[in-house]
């Protein structure tokens, strides 16, 4: 089970995420990304409350890297727990994505640019 | 120690597998990250054979068994009847070829390998076999 919220502050859509992501909730993350990435300047992922996430929320997450690169649309997540921030690591995106601690330092980055 | 699971061939039946082996790994008092990377494993196994192997087709079963040995180390074993899966064929996917097709699977036998000590797959008269080995760090 998985609810996802999403906001707009100024130009950013912020995107919250709480329970599990797995093959079955998925589309869920799927149908918010859409939406968030045909408006505003960029998008900031609240991750704080997701306490799984399988290959099939990563898959979601992967499929939009370049969409948003080539549309300049700014995308950084924030807030993971430790098990979370694990399974990133092993396919090594923390080093494709921007991943930060907080959601102020995700605004510090979101203003800069 | 010996445990086991049947479920039908149904995604939300997912969940029902991890709440299954964080209970069992628990128990074992198996560290929570360790545990949540095991978890994962098997989620990832199954995932494939409910949606690839068995097309969702509720009327499917697969059984998950646990053994924990004395000695150290976890094996997983998953039972289906759906369409065997070639390990043998399989080549791991460049993840900036799955970046640039902008499609959304792929990674999650990635993840089982980089997770899991061994991984064999079989098949025999009725069903298929897929054994996921993890040693346990003291």
């Amino acid at each position: 089970m998985v609810n996802i919220d999403i906001a707009k502050e100024h130009d950013i859509q912020l995107i919250t995420v709480v329970g599990e992501i797995d093959a079955s909730s998925s589309i869920e993350l799927d149908d918010a990304l859409r939406s968030a990435s045909d408006e505003g300047s960029g998008i900031i992922i609240n991750l704080e409350g997701l306490d799984y996430i399988s290959s099939a929320g990563l898959g979601v997450f992967i499929s939009y890297i370049d969409e948003l690169k080539t549309k300049k649309i700014l995308f950084i997540l924030f807030g993971m727990q430790p098990a979370v921030k694990e399974v990133f690591d092993i396919l090594g995106l923390n080093q494709i994505m921007t991943i930060v601690t907080d959601k102020d330092e995700a605004i510090k980055i979101a203003n800069e640019i | 120690m010996k445990y086991n699971l049947v479920i039908a061939c149904n995604k939300t039946n997912l969940s029902k597998i991890r709440s299954f082996l964080s209970e069992i790994l628990e128990s074992h008092a198996i560290m929570e990250l360790e545990a949540h990377k095991m978890i994962l494993a098997v989620d990832e196994i199954c995932a494939n054979l409910i949606i690839h192997s068995n097309h969702c087709n509720p009327t499917k079963k697969i059984e998950v068994l646990v053994n924990i040995q004395k000695t150290d180390q976890i094996v997983f074993i998953i039972k289906d009847t759906g369409i065997s899966f070639d390990f043998d064929q399989y080549e791991e996917p460049d993840m900036t070829e799955i970046i640039s097709s902008k499609r959304k699977g792929g990674v999650g036998l990635i993840l089982v390998k980089r997770i899991m000590d061994k991984i064999e797959f079989s098949t025999n008269k009725n069903y298929n076999i897929c054994r996921l080995t993890k040693k346990i760090r003291s």
